[in-house]
This record gives C-alpha cells, sequence and structure tokens, in this order.
C-alpha cells in the first residue's frame, strides 16, 4: 500500500495517517507497561504484575477479534467457531509446553505427561510426536486451525451456506470439538487439559522475565495481525470481500471464485486465531476444553461488534474495553457481569450498529 | 394376535376349572402323609418328600414350621404349627387350636435335606408371587428332571406372566436334564421359543453335554439369535425414537420461530429452561398450598410454562427483535444477549443448582413390550407427547384463523397487510407461540433432565441441526429431522460411544447439506428464493 | 441462421422443469458474433430463466447450451463469467459501500484469485481504461462516490460500465431502461448499440417496446419457454400469435 493506492483510491479517508499514527502511539504505550512494572513499587508510575499479565491476555483478545472482524466486518462471515481456532493454537503450544515438564511432572515420567501416566498409557500417541520442538508446536498452532478452517470453509462455502447458517455451523463445530476434547482417551488430558507448565525457550515461567517475553511476544503478535489485516482490507482482496458481503451473487457474476476468496480469508483468519491461542496459553498457564464452548466464541464476537466491525483497530479496541470492563466488574459484582454482557450484545445491535468506532468514523469500509 | 389370547384365555379358565375338581384327591394326599411327620426320623423324611409331591400350597407352613422348629406334638399326637405371636393352629385344618403339653417335633439332618426339596418345590405354589418366582429360579438353578411335573403342576395355576415367563424356563431346562431323548427335543424347543439369553447360554451347554442334540440346538440357537437382533434393533429403535421426541420437543419451537418466521432465537433454550422451572415452580406451589393437586402437578404445569414462555416471547418479539427484522446475524447476537440474561437471572432467583422435579408414579417403571422389548415409561410418554404437540402445532397453523394469518404474513407481509391483517401483531402471537411449544417442551425435559440454569445450552446446538437438516420451514422435516437424528445417534451409540456418535451426527449432517442446501423437506422454485 | 462465422451463443433443446413446472420448454436460441439482439415476452415466458441458464445459476434439466467450443451446463457461473460472458440484472446490483471507481476497478479484466487480488496494484494503464468507461457511461465526475448515493439510471450505467470492464465477448442485459426517463433510455440505447459496433454480441431482455424498436434489431419472442417468432421487429409485431399472447394485451 502506497501512496500510488491511497492516491487511486482517494474516497479513503485523509485521516488514515492519522490514524497510523495513533495506532504506533497506542502500541508503543502498551510496549511501556513491562518497564512500568520494573520500577521500584513505591514509584507512582509503577504498574503492577497482575496489570501486566492481565493486559497480555487482553492484546491475545484484541488478535482473536481482529481475526474475527477480518471476516464478519469485511466478507460478512459471522463465525461462531473462532474459539475453536483459539483452543486449537492454545493446545498446539500447550503440548509444547507439556513435553517440556519432561520428568518434574508428579509421576517423574520422562516422556508421557502426567496424565497419561495416570491413565495407564504407555508410550506418546503419534500425534505428539514432534512437539517437543517449538518450531514444530508453533506451526501446528497456526497450520492445525488453518486446516480445519479450510475443510469446514471449503464444504460450507461450496455448497453456499451462509449468513446464519454457517454460523450455527460453526458454532457446531466448536461444539463438537468441546465433546471430543472432554474425552480422556483423546490424549488431550480431557477435562482437565494442559497445565502446570515449567518453561518456555529454555526461559522458566512464572518469572517477570518470561511475563515480558511473552507480554512482547504479544504485541509483536497483535502489531503483525493489525499490520496483515489492514493489508487485506486496504487491496483490492478487500474490495472483493466487501462487494461479496453486499452482493455475494453479483460477485461470481464479475467471475470472481467466491467460494476461493471466502476460504482465503477464513483460513487466514482461523490461523490468526491460533496465533492468539497459541500467544495466551503461556502466559496464564493452562488450557482445557472449556476453551471450546460455544459461549467464548460468541463472546469474542461481542468485543468486535462493540468496538465497531469492519475498522479492525476498532475490534482490538472492542477487545480490550469489554475485557476491562469484564475483569472490574468480575472483581466488584461477578453476579452483575452477564447482565452487562448480555445488556451489551442487545445495546450494542440495537442502538450502536457500527460499534464504539462508528461513533468515530463517518462511512463503513 | 387376538385369535391366539382368546385360545388362552379359554385355556387358562379349563384349567382353572380342573384345578377347582382337583381339591378332594389332593387334600386327601395332604392328610394322608401329615401324621408320618410325627413318626420316626425315616417315617418323617418320607412324609416330608411325600408333602412335596403333592405341590398342594397347605403343605408349605407346615413343612415350614417343620424346618424351623414351630411344628409341634400333642400328647394326642394332633400336629400344630406355631405362628406369630404364639397363636397356635392345627397343621391339617388350619384352625385354632389347645397347645397344652405340646412339644416340638425334632428332626435330623437327613429329614433336613428333604425339606430343602420339598419346601423348593412347594414354594412353586405359595400365594406369595415374589416366593414363587424365586422359586422357579431355584428349580430352574437345579436342572433336574425331577421336576418336571412339579413344574407342570405349578405352571397349571401361576396367572403372573412373569413367574410364568420364567416357570417356562425352568421347566424346559428340567427337560434338557432329562433322561429320554423324546423330552430333551421338546426342552429345546420351548427354550427356543422363550428367545432369551439364558435360554442361548444353557442350549449352548447341553449341546456340549449331549452332542446328540446338535442339530436341533443349532437350529435353536440360530432363532434366538435372531429374535434377539430384533429386539436389540427394537430397543434401539425405541431408544432412538425417543432421543427423537426429545429432538422434536425442542426443535418444535425453533421450526415455527426461524422456520416459519425467519427469525434466529438464541435465547429458545432459554424459554425451553423457563419451561421447565415453570413445572418445578408449579409443583413446589401445589405442595405447599394444595397438596390434593399434587399428583396432578404435571398436566397442570404444560399451560403453565406455555404461558410464561410465551409471554416472555411475546415481550420479546415486541420489545427487542421486531427492530431487528431484516439483520439475522444482530438477532443472533442479540438474542444471545437475551439468553445470557434470562439464566443469569433465574440462577440468582432460584440457585444454580439443580431444582427437583418429581416424575409422577404413572410415568415411572418399566414396560415389556410383546417379545420382550423392554420400554421405559417415561420415555414412552415423552414420545406421545412429542407427537401430540406436535399435532397441536399442525393443527394451530392449519386450522385456526391465526395460522392463517401466521402464513399469509410469512408469505407476503406486504399483501397481507393491504387485506387488514396488523403484521406486527401476528408477530408477536407468532414468536409467542414458538416460545411457548419451546416452554412446553421445557416440562417434558424437566422430566428426564437436569432442571437447572442451564437447562437449555445443550439444546439449542442439536435443536438448530435438526430444524437445518429437516429444512427450514417445513414441519414435517421437523419431524422426520428429529427422529432420523435421535435413531442414527442412538445407532451409532454402541459401536462409537455417545459423545462420537454426537460428533458423527453433526459432520454428517454438514456433508448432507452439501448435497441439499435447504434441508430434506426444501422449498423449492421462486418461493425458496426470496 | 447461415451466416458464416460460428455462433457465438447456442441453444438448443433447452428444457428447465422446476417442481413440475417447466420454466423452459424446448428452447432453442442461436446468437451471432456481434449480433444485437432483443428478447421480449409476457412475464413468466422464461426470460430470466433464460438467462440464468446461459450464466450457471440455473442448471437445465435437457438440451444443449454452449459458448463458442464450452459446454455452458458443466461450468460455475464464476467460470462462465471468466469465459467471456457478462450478465446485468433487472435490478441494477452494483456494490454499494465501494466508490463508482472501485466498482469499475472489481469488474475490470483482471487475474481473479485472492492471491492475485490481495497483491494487485493498479497500473496508469488499468487507471486509463476506467477512466475512459467512466466517461463513456457519464459518470467520470461521480468517481469517487459510493455506488450507494447514485441515482436509478447511474446505477444501470455503472453496471453497464462494469460489463465493459469485464470486456466480454457475450452480454446478457436483463431489462436496462426500467424505471428510466426518455432521456435516460435513449442513452442507455446508445450504449448497448455502440458495444454491440465494438463486436461484442449482446442479448437485450425488455419489456419496452418503444426501446426494442430503437435498438432496431432483430427480435425474438418468447412465451410459455419456448421460442413463439424471431425477427425483425415490424415482422414480429405482425404475427398473429405475438399479437395474441403478447401484444394484444
Amino acid at each position: 500500500m502506497t501512496t500510488t493506492t491511497t492516491a487511486a483510491h482517494p474516497a479513503l479517508p485523509a485521516a488514515r495517517v492519522g490514524l497510523r499514527a495513533v495506532i504506533l502511539g497506542a502500541l508503543l504505550l502498551l510496549a511501556l507497561l513491562p518497564i512500568l512494572n520494573r520500577l521500584p513499587p513505591d514509584s507512582a508510575l509503577h504498574v503492577s504484575d497482575f496489570a501486566v499479565s492481565v493486559t497480555g491476555k487482553w492484546i491475545c483478545y484484541a488478535i482473536l477479534a481482529l481475526a474475527i472482524d477480518l471476516i464478519w466486518g469485511y466478507a460478512g462471515i459471522l463465525s461462531l467457531g473462532h474459539g475453536a481456532f483459539f483452543a486449537l493454537g492454545g493446545y498446539a503450544i500447550g503440548m509444547h509446553l507439556m513435553r517440556l515438564i519432561g520428568d518434574r511432572g508428579v509421576y517423574g515420567h520422562p516422556v508421557l505427561p502426567d496424565f497419561m501416566v495416570f491413565l495407564g498409557w504407555r508410550e506418546l500417541p503419534w500425534y505428539w510426536w514432534g512437539f517437543d520442538h517449538f518450531a514444530f508446536a508453533f506451526a501446528m498452532a497456526l497450520l492445525v486451525p488453518g486446516a480445519l478452517a479450510a475443510v469446514v470453509g471449503y464444504l460450507a462455502f461450496r455448497s453456499r451456506i451462509t449468513g446464519v447458517y454457517f454460523s450455527i455451523i460453526t458454532q457446531a463445530m466448536t461444539y463438537a470439538l468441546m465433546l471430543a476434547f472432554f474425552r480422556n482417551d483423546m490424549g488431550f488430558g480431557g477435562n482437565n487439559g494442559f497445565t502446570d507448565f515449567k518453561e518456555l525457550l529454555g526461559l522458566p515461567l512464572h518469572t517477570p522475565e518470561a511475563r515480558a517475553a511473552l507480554f512482547y511476544a504479544s504485541l509483536a503478535g497483535l502489531a503483525g495481525a493489525l499490520w496483515l489485516c489492514r493489508r487485506v482490507a486496504g487491496s483490492k482482496l478487500g474490495r472483493v470481500l466487501v462487494a461479496i458481503r453486499d452482493a455475494e451473487s453479483r460477485v461470481r457474476f464479475l467471475g470472481y471464485d467466491v467460494t476461493a476468496h471466502k476460504l482465503f480469508v477464513f483460513v487466514l483468519s482461523a490461523m490468526l486465531a491460533g496465533l492468539a491461542g497459541a500467544l495466551y496459553v503461556p502466559q496464564v498457564g493452562i488450557i482445557n476444553p472449556g476453551e471450546f464452548s460455544p459461549g467464548n466464541s460468541i463472546e469474542a464476537v461481542i468485543w468486535v461488534a462493540v468496538g465497531g466491525r469492519g475498522t479492525l483497530v476498532g475490534a482490538a479496541l472492542g477487545a480490550f474495553s469489554v475485557n476491562a470492563l469484564k475483569t472490574w466488574l468480575t472483581s466488584v459484582a461477578p453476579d452483575l457481569w452477564l447482565f452487562v454482557l448480555g445488556g451489551l450484545f442487545i445495546a450494542v445491535t440495537l442502538f450502536l450498529p457500527r460499534g464504539l468506532a462508528g461513533l468515530f468514523r463517518r462511512r463503513e469500509p | 394376535m387376538p385369535r391366539a389370547i382368546a385360545m388362552r384365555r379359554l385355556l387358562v379358565a379349563l384349567l382353572i376349572l380342573v384345578a377347582a375338581a382337583l381339591p378332594a384327591a389332593a387334600q386327601d394326599a395332604f392328610l394322608a402323609a401329615l401324621p408320618g411327620l410325627a413318626g420316626g426320623f425315616a417315617a418323617q423324611a418320607t412324609a416330608v418328600e411325600r408333602l412335596g409331591a403333592t405341590g398342594d400350597p397347605r403343605a408349605l407352613p407346615v413343612l415350614r414350621a417343620l424346618a424351623e422348629g414351630r411344628l409341634l406334638k400333642r400328647p394326642d399326637g394332633a400336629l400344630l404349627v406355631r405362628g406369630e405371636g404364639d397363636a397356635v393352629s392345627d397343621a391339617a385344618t388350619g384352625a385354632p387350636a389347645e397347645a397344652t403339653g405340646a412339644e416340638p417335633v425334632r428332626i435330623n439332618n437327613r429329614v433336613r435335606a428333604a425339606l430343602r426339596g420339598a419346601l423348593g418345590r412347594l414354594q412353586l405354589v405359595s400365594p406369595d408371587p415374589g416366593e414363587r418366582l424365586a422359586a422357579a429360579e431355584a428349580v430352574f438353578r437345579s436342572r433336574s428332571a425331577e421336576n418336571i411335573a412339579l413344574l407342570e403342576a405349578a405352571l397349571a395355576r401361576e396367572d403372573q406372566p412373569q413367574v410364568r415367563a420364567r416357570m417356562e424356563l425352568a421347566l424346559a431346562a428340567s427337560r434338557l436334564a432329562a433322561p429320554d431323548p423324546a423330552t430333551r427335543r421338546a426342552g429345546v424347543e420351548a427354550l427356543a421359543a422363550t428367545g432369551s439369553d439364558d435360554a442361548r447360554a444353557m442350549l449352548l451347554e447341553a449341546r456340549a453335554a449331549d452332542p446328540a442334540l446338535a442339530p436341533e440346538v443349532d437350529a435353536a440357537v440360530a432363532a434366538i439369535d435372531r429374535r434377539l437382533a430384533l429386539r436389540r434393533a427394537a430397543e434401539t429403535l425405541f431408544q432412538g425414537l425417543s432421543l427423537g421426541s426429545v429432538l422434536l420437543l425442542a426443535a418444535l419451537g425453533l421450526a415455527v420461530t426461524f422456520g416459519v418466521m425467519g427469525v434466529i432465537n438464541m435465547a429458545h433454550g432459554e424459554m425451553v429452561m423457563l419451561g421447565a422451572y415453570t413445572a418445578w415452580a408449579v409443583q413446589e406451589v401445589c405442595r405447599t398450598h394444595a397438596p390434593w393437586l399434587l399428583p396432578a402437578y404435571l398436566p397442570l404445569s404444560i399451560p403453565a410454562a406455555f404461558l410464561v414462555a410465551a409471554a416472555v416471547g411475546a415481550v420479546l418479539e415486541r420489545g427487542l427483535i421486531r427492530h431487528l427484522y431484516g439483520r439475522p446475524l444482530e438477532t443472533l447476537l442479540m438474542t444471545f444477549g437475551v439468553g445470557m440474561i434470562l439464566q443469569q437471572a433465574v440462577r440468582l432467583l432460584f440457585g444454580a443448582q439443580n431444582r427437583e422435579v418429581s416424575s409422577p408414579g404413572w410415568m415411572q417403571g418399566t414396560l415389556t413390550l410383546p417379545g420382550g422389548v423392554m420400554v421405559t415409561q417415561n420415555r414412552l410418554w415423552i414420545i406421545l407427547f412429542g407427537l401430540a404437540v406436535l399435532g397441536l402445532t399442525v393443527a394451530a397453523i392449519r386450522f385456526t384463523r391465526f395460522g392463517l394469518e401466521m402464513r399469509a404474513v410469512t408469505q407476503n407481509r406486504r399483501i397481507a397487510s393491504t387485506m387488514g391483517i396488523r403484521s406486527g401483531r401476528v408477530d408477536a402471537l407468532t414468536f409467542a407461540f414458538g416460545s411457548g411449544i419451546a416452554g412446553v417442551a421445557g416440562v417434558a425435559l424437566s422430566q428426564i433432565d437436569n432442571v437447572s440454569p442451564n437447562l437449555g445450552t445443550g439444546y439449542i446446538v442439536d435443536s438448530f441441526m435438526v430444524v437445518v437438516f429437516g429444512g427450514v420451514g417445513s414441519l414435517a422435516g421437523t419431524l422426520v429431522g428429529a427422529m432420523t437424528l435421535g435413531v442414527v445417534n442412538k445407532v451409532l451409540e454402541p459401536y462409537a460411544g455417545a459423545v462420537l456418535a454426537k460428533i458423527a451426527v453433526l459432520v454428517a449432517i454438514m456433508l448432507f447439506i452439501q448435497r441439499r442446501p435447504r434441508g430434506l423437506y426444501a422449498l423449492k422454485g421462486r418461493a425458496a428464493e426470496a | 441462421m447461415s451466416s458464416a462465422a460460428p455462433p457465438v451463443l447456442y441453444l438448443d433443446g433447452v428444457s428447465v422443469v422446476f417442481d413440475g413446472f417447466r420454466a423452459l420448454n424446448d428452447l432453442s436460441l442461436v446468437v451471432d458474433p456481434g449480433e444485437l439482439r432483443a428478447v421480449i415476452g409476457p412475464n413468466g415466458a422464461g426470460k430470466t430463466t433464460m438467462m440464468d441458464v446461459i450464466t450457471g445459476k440455473t442448471r437445465p434439466t435437457s438440451g444443449t447450451v454452449r459458448f463458442g467450443d464450452h459446454d455452458l451446463t458443466q461450468l460455475d457461473e464464476a467460470a462462465i463469467a471468466n469465459l467471456g460472458i457478462g450478465r446485468k440484472f433487472q435490478k441494477p446490483t452494483v456494490f454499494d459501500a465501494l466508490t463508482v471507481f472501485e466498482n469499475l476497478e472489481l469488474a475490470l479484466k483482471a487475474p481473479r484469485g485472492p492471491v492475485a487480488c490481495l497483491r494487485w496494484m493498479l497500473t496508469g494503464e488499468a487507471r486509463r481504461r476506467i477512466e475512459a468507461t467512466l466517461e463513456e457511461i457519464g459518470l467520470a465526475a461521480r468517481a469517487r462516490d459510493r455506488a450507494g448515493v447514485l441515482s436509478h439510471g447511474q446505477r444501470q450505467w455503472l453496471e453497464i460500465g462494469m460489463l465493459l470492464m469485464q470486456d466480454p465477448e457475450l452480454l446478457l442485459v436483463d431489462e436496462p431502461v426500467a424505471g428510466m426517463t426518455d432521456q435516460e433510455t435513449e442513452h442507455t440505447a446508445t450504449l448497448l448499440r455502440r458495444i454491440a459496433e465494438g463486436g461484442r454480441s449482446v442479448v437485450v431482455v425488455e419489456h419496452d417496446l418503444e426501446f426494442v424498436r430503437a435498438l432496431g434489431r432483430k427480435v425474438t419472442v418468447l412465451h410459455e419457454g419456448s421460442v413463439l417468432s424471431e425477427g425483425p421487429i415490424d415482422q414480429v409485431q405482425n404475427d398473429p400469435r405475438v399479437i395474441e399472447v403478447y401484444l394484444g394485451r
């Protein structure tokens, strides 16, 4: 995206440059948090450990929100199963973290994770092979969600399943995965999932250094995701997606293979969600089948709706603000949170269809 | 079939007549053998065996008294039985008697052994059906040809089907142990006719013991296997249909709101949940204020649940959903939020734990159908209830003024409005109607599932699958879809386990939609394009 | 049909049955290269279904549909469009959220895959073509406006402009002047004639007889899913069968 294209599409808001500066500023501000965390606790600028770790979580949520916004805001595809891609990415890294525990587990088995020893398993199942390498696990965190999205997306888009039907199918997908991951014999720790991680890339978790490193990794992930999504949205592909959103069959008659375009962006989005999950799990130190629950996916959708879909930055903002509200409210008045969240669903759809960003922007993409 | 039953009744009547004619002779045998009990040990043992062979019900208390040291001998030689509370009666007549100077009759081990056999046989004619069943079971296990005559006699007076079945099995088993081949063969045939797992095992045993029986046994085992397979298939079908009815009930309201109106209501599961809580509330109100109504609380809660869910539905439609017509994805999100609020409200009001909803007596227990197919009553009721609710829904849409207006508005809102139909009112009523059906489904589900705030979440995905699979907008599709999914689920379960079966069904639906994107009962042509 | 060049579009014995209803009944139609053909017929005659069959939206129950050497019954909408068949819908469908310029850019003949679209850069050549088309359809001044704010007639022209950007060999145009003022109608007729003069074949489905007359070319009359009459407008208008089923109403 150079000045040529900006000139070619003069309708793009001139404020783009300003927006870019705001984004950079916000990212830099976030980057300060772990540094401020190192200040002595009595300093006025000191940021608590809790604040750093919770912000690190929100950054991952923001990546997930970007992934959802890319397909919902632009291509008009509402996935209610992105929590599944997020969880799969988390499980992939979780498997790596489990392998790194080595003989430090409760049973002290050199290879098998505790839950496998507990179930009386003798050797590592074949699908655990390779997860002792970080690069392999990280690749899987992107490829497995991507592959699942490719299969589900291909089946759905090819037979022209759109709108709420697609939403229901994806919800069923994450629901089915949740049921499957709850099973002990799947080899993913059943109910309890994975936890008790020790280290990652030689860095013991639970240390301030590890926390800062993971924070910066997530921030880099967010910056990269934001760049990628804006790149897609600003390209002709982005305009094709918008066209598909508004008049799908017309796009077909223009000679575009709608299935291929949708599939491309759906897979890309699923991989972003997988990335978010992979960054998330080492920070929270646990992954279990609850991450697949349909409620999680739909909650992530509401971050995007609150922030303003089709705006990318708004989606990330939505993830931060809704989760900030959640963190605050669940500590002050836990019973109220679900009312507020439910109320958000209603209020945003009825009164603020373009979200918070809609208050500042004049047009949809 | 009716003729066979009539024949059987006639036969039973005849047998009763014959039995009534018998007592004179039987009493004779009983009275004749009785005094032997007062003699020496050898005479006692003979008398016990003779009494046991009479098959006379009067012999049972006497022999039992002898075994337990409650049989007394008066100096005048009369035998007395000491019953409960030290009441004493005459052993021969059962009349109250004077026990002055009476001593307990003593027995030795030989007599005890004879008593065990005789008591076992006599229990076959005990007045208590439970005792008869136990006796049949004991005789079945002893596998002795001596019991054939006894069993035949006992069968002649037996009127409890369950006990009869056990006795027949015992008789067949006893015949298998008989020395003469013809009787053994009869036993094989009788066992083949019972068609149970026990019979199958026994036949294989007999085949090992007597290779000459092999051809008959093999044929009989094959016949039993066929019957067992058939029975299992029937039971699986029943379980499938009952699961299908649960799905049907859960999906029916959705078929109206989503299928007919095109409104996607993610709070549908919460409407079901409200229905279940209404059933609980009605039960509690009956318990505290009108205990005499408690037996009827379930029928009472059906209209109550309909009204509660319908009212919530009407408010939801008028207050929120109507502002989002034409924006299905927003409707989906908004109603999800509503569901969340309803769930949390119920959780705060009634607590997060499960609420006890009792099942009335007529819904409990198991029914055995002809052929040995076992059917649980509550499941049977749910199947009937599901079909009844479907029937009423269809009738309401087809034959009422409201149904007519509803169909008119669905097909062409504008034209319907010009004809004076207030489409807003019809929308509200339709949505309330669909929600009400969900509430009624909740009453049914309260009988088989835990009544908790998240009762509905478990059904929402399945319900949508049923509607999408069956074909949006078609109640027939919803019925066929629900039943198909239920049966397929239950057929797969033994092979794959419940969870994998469910996953397999979800995947299968996805693949099915590839072939028929509009479901089983698809609307075709121009109407479907709109 | 004795012209030397092989036909561009060749339909033979095409039937489409929906639930027992025959939308097309043994329909045959041949369009030559560079020909401008008007198709008329009463409601339900099968005009739109014919377009659907040609563009792959509907599969024929039986019959042959060929475009040059290609069997269209085996291809999907996008593949058919890429062969060089453009379609304009009865209800103008342009992309409201995009600008007029962007609408044309999407239609511009260029690689259509997702990755190609992601890497697409607007070259000077492409821009010149878009600007030339903007001039041609009279929307140069509106290039930066979103299509959603255009008037009905302007949307129709934008859609025709998008067809031009596709550079198709065959254009199917469904009721292009419905709801247009006389002046707009005239402008549209000129546009379509100019397109046909450029060597493309055009099939126009229309209700408006004045417009068909203004086109001044061969006319095909459809009735109940098959061809009732074919020829110059004057001849067709005097055909007693046509008068009975269509013009006589």
